[in-house]
């Protein structure tokens, strides 16, 4: 019976220590493995904001994930090409900056899980689902047939965006951005949780009819909740984007959805660290499983059916037995 | 009729052919109990939802504080002061037992997009939320795990949820069910000291509760009210009789 | 032999990019061609019933949500394509796609499906994720990745000539009528026989059938089968007209969610007509969309806006039905 926050701190430990020793090691695809698991548990962050507290199951955040990941092509293909975003009625370039490229994400997708989550929160339990993973596929649709952007072919980015202060080309100076902002949004969003704000949208999740009877909106207070998750996931897209240096429809396609819902039940639903935990195991799967057979995604199936059907909970509920949520 | 609290005003309500309220008119007075009662199915839940706001009549008013509530949601009718308890308990069971008064806490402060500050370090928040613990008695159990209590206790904390909103009528479907003899007769002596502070529209099966608390006492079958009055008056009305108490005589 | 000449109108969502607005270019629209799309946005309808009917019942009767409905769909085609290539005989072929996708069905149903009837949506979307994973990557280790093809009979292939001279393809048109066979059919099993008031029972109150003394995993195992092998009919009859492929089930399986979400869960009604709405509004759409556009655009700009909007118009549609009858157009509230 380990508490769950000395757990959390081994995660986010393990996290860093992985890549600072393969530095010592000069094993530079180690360091991108753990740049990949940072920015993907990032993406499982922002999801378990609306589905573990929220107990919203949207099967759609690959539209939030490529949404930023757009915002970062876009803005990028344009200072690469020193062509301008648009002139009329005033002129807005493209950047090659990451906070702005961020900024541009963020806000991007919160506005298009506003959209979203205004129309799908209209609706509850499995038509939820299908309508947040049919949005989802609109965005794919719309970007496989939208030419302007390379369509299906994607848009590849040829210089990595820069921090100011930082050497971003350096693989370990990119991982110790995402880190860094991976720490930052888990700090927020621990703060979240435990909020007037994080209180209500958990007891929302547990008893709706409750909430409803003592004074609270209910359907504002998860949109609230949907647009932060979708922020957040934007943010993860964006950065995901700059670790490949190309954007493609892919990351808007529904196995997106599906894998970053994957951190988060390999993880643990509702625990702060769950994703992190979760999306370095899937790392870590897809690299091992990967080297043994083409079909390794045969046994990533078996494995999630395992852990849904006998071992809910995922690492951290598995490790740490313990209430989701105390007060104290 | 202006110094009721909460007014129903002939309201109307049907599922395809079944009419669920059929020009219902009732009303609520400070500092008393007024019980609905009524054999199953004659439309109390329906009723019932009409007045929290779970469900929009077809026509008719509902009356609340003074003003027409009729469009408002439920939980704008929660924060105008109209508390609830639920038949089948309606509490956050993984929450503790302090955590479930803090969320109503936060409900009637407004304070519910606040982001960054913790809920359960708030003193404001706390203060109303032990106030409410304290009326029913359940402050010893405030660390427990809303799941581990027993059925009564989850009553009693049903009750302190709503106390939280300092309501100004309550609403209550059925505290008594599933309680021992014992627990009931608290409860009966809690509801009893609770009504001067805001009176309770109460809908409730146990014949003997009702007689002992109710001021008043309507008889609602098949979606009309056949009958309103003092216990007195209700238990001799020969109508009364007839649809409802000799129902219960032959079962 | 890739699959004839038909392709040319192909319909299936997945291809993206309108390629039957793109045939038309340049072209005036005649009502004949109009004809011919809806046409052809009944015959996609069909096939989506045909999913989505599967789809619906489940959920109706069991209360589970079945993303791995769509490897039924693809597992139906690829036994479809395979006998055919043994045998050379298209109706055993369709035969073996029902058996296949039925026996398939049957059997998640006994091993997981059945575990998730009492769990949560999340439980049963992410059990039927991993389905996806397994069936998709078993089927590629079985068959490779180059798409298989599946030949349209000798008997039905060519056109047949519709009172009013139009020309339209004879295996559409046979799609069409089997898909409204199958929704009769339904209908009538629902409404007539005693499995379908098992059925109806089951909906509504699932103690009460099994005070009936009806023995209710049999059922459901039945009721499982018979949604899995329609969604593996209709992907033997699509597999004719487009390649047979892995992850061919997946884009059918999210319109036959916009189909259900448009006609109300788990009323057969409302699979139809959502169905063949989706069906008309996305055929027409990526036909007419880009020659409406081109009336006051340049024709490549036309072209590109046109069917990108028209990517898009089924999701409206389903915007639209939410913001005006949340619980779809036959559901309850």
């Amino acid at each position: 019976m380990i508490r769950e926050r000395y757990i959390n701190f081994l995660i986010g430990a393990l996290l860093l220590i992985v890549p600072l020793v393969a530095l010592q090691m000069d094993e530079p695809f180690i360091i991108t493995l753990a740049t990949k698991a940072a920015i993907l548990a990032l993406a499982g962050v922002g999801l378990n904001l609306a589905l573990g507290q929220g107990g919203l199951v949207s099967f759609g955040h690959a539209a939030y994930f490529g949404i930023g990941g757009y915002a970062m092509g876009i803005l990028a293909s344009h200072a690469q090409d020193y062509a301008p975003l648009m002139e009329v009625p005033f002129v807005i370039e493209g950047t090659n900056l990451m906070p702005v490229i961020w900024l541009v994400a963020i806000v991007a997708s919160a506005l298009a899980a506003l959209l979203i989550g205004a129309l799908s929160l209209r609706t509850s339990g499995v038509y939820f689902i299908m309508v947040t993973l049919a949005f989802g596929q609109m965005f794919y649709y719309f970007a496989i047939s939208w030419p302007a952007y390379g369509g299906e072919d994607g848009l590849s980015i040829y210089v990595r965006n820069q921090f100011p202060g930082v050497n971003t080309l350096d693989p370990i100076q990119f991982f110790g951005i995402c880190f860094v902002v991976l720490m930052a949004v888990l700090f927020l969003v621990n703060r979240l949780n435990k909020s007037p704000f994080g209180l209500a949208l958990n007891g929302a999740h547990q008893n709706e009819e409750r909430a409803l009877t003592v004074g609270i909106n209910v359907y504002r207070l998860r949109l609230v909740a949907f647009v932060i998750s979708g922020a957040i996931t934007g943010l993860a897209g964006a950065l995901f984007a700059d670790l490949n240096r190309f954007v493609s429809p892919t990351m808007f396609s529904w196995h997106t959805s599906g894998e970053i819902m994957v951190f988060i039940i390999l993880g643990g639903v509702a625990r702060l660290f769950g994703p992190v935990a979760g999306a370095a195991v899937y790392i870590l799967l897809e690299h091992m499983l990967g080297g043994i057979s083409e079909y390794w995604q045969i046994y990533l199936g078996l494995i999630l059916l395992f852990v849904v059907l006998f071992a809910k909970g995922g690492i951290v509920g598995g490790l740490a037995r313990r209430e989701v949520r105390h007060d104290g | 009729m202006t110094d009721s609290i909460l007014r129903v005003d002939n309201i109307c309500k049907s599922f395809g052919a079944l009419k669920a309220s059929d020009g219902i008119s009732l009303d609520l007075k400070p500092g008393e109990i007024h019980a609905l009662i009524g054999p199953n199915g004659a439309g109390k839940s329906t009723l019932i939802k009409q007045i929290a706001g779970g469900l929009k009549p077809d026509s008719g008013k509902v009356y609340f504080d003074g003003r027409d509530v009729s469009q408002h949601s439920t939980a704008r009718r929660a924060r105008a002061g109209l508390g609830r308890t639920f038949q089948i308990s309606a509490l956050a069971m993984d929450f503790t037992v302090l955590e479930n008064v803090v969320l109503g806490a936060v409900g009637q402060s407004g304070s519910v997009f606040q982001f960054f500050r913790d809920a359960m370090k708030d003193t404001r928040l706390l203060e109303r939320a032990y106030k409410a613990l304290d009326r029913v008695e359940l402050r010893d159990l405030a660390h427990v795990r809303t799941s581990e209590l027993s059925h009564g206790r989850r009553r009693q904390l049903e009750v302190a949820v709503a106390l939280t909103l300092s309501p100004k009528a309550f609403l209550m479907d059925e505290p008594m069910a599933g309680m021992g003899a014992e627990g009931s007769q608290a409860l009966t002596g809690f509801l009893e000291a609770l009504k001067a502070e805001a009176p309770i529209l109460l809908v409730e099966h146990d014949m003997d509760a009702v007689f002992a608390l109710a001021d008043r006492i309507s008889v609602l079958v098949y979606g009309k009210i056949i009958a309103t009055g003092t216990v007195d008056e209700i238990r001799t009305n020969p109508e009364v009789k007839l649809a409802y108490l000799g129902e219960e005589d032959a079962a | 032999m890739p699959p004839s000449a038909n392709s040319e109108q192909m319909t299936i969502h997945r291809r993206g990019r309108g390629l039957a607005g793109e045939t038309i270019k340049g072209r005036a629209m005649s009502s004949i061609l109009i004809i011919e799309q809806i046409l052809n946005g009944l015959q996609f309808g069909v096939m989506l019933f045909l999913m989505a009917a599967g789809l619906t019942l489940i959920f109706g009767v069991m209360g589970l949500i079945n993303l791995a409905h769509g490897s039924l769909y693809m597992v139906g085609a690829f036994a479809a394509a395979a006998v055919a290539g043994w045998t050379g005989s298209f109706l055993l072929a369709l035969a073996a796609s029902l058996a296949a996708a039925a026996l398939f069905g049957a059997l998640i149903e006994l091993t997981v499906i059945r575990r998730l009837y009492a769990r949560d949506h999340l439980d049963q979307v992410l059990a039927t994720f991993a389905l996806i994973l397994i069936f998709s990557e078993a089927t590629r280790w079985v068959f490779g990745s180059f798409p298989l093809f599946l030949n349209i009979p000798e008997a039905l292939s060519g056109t047949l000539t519709l009172p009013g001279g139009i020309e339209y393809s004879r295996y559409r048109l046979t799609i069409i009528l089997i898909g409204l066979a199958v929704a009769v059919g339904l209908f009538l099993l629902i409404s007539k026989t005693r499995v379908g008031m098992r059925i109806r029972a089951g909906e509504n109150d699932r103690e009460m059938i099994g005070a009936l003394g009806v023995d209710i995993s049999i059922l459901y195992t039945l009721v499982f089968a018979l949604g899995a092998a329609l969604a593996g009919l209709s992907g033997a009859l699509v597999g004719a007209i487009q390649s047979v492929e892995v992850g061919m089930g997946e884009p059918v399986l999210i319109l036959a969610f916009v189909v259900i979400v448009i006609g109300g869960i788990g009323s057969i009604k409302g699979a139809l007509a959502g169905a063949i709405l989706v069906g008309l509004t996305d055929t027409l759409g990526r036909t007419m969309l880009p020659w409406a556009f081109a009336a006051f655009m340049e024709p490549s700009a036309a072209s590109s806006v046109g069917s990108s909007l028209a990517s898009m118009l089924i999701y409206i549609l389903m915007a639209g039905v939410l913001l005006f009858k949340p619980t779809g157009l036959f559901g309850s509230a």
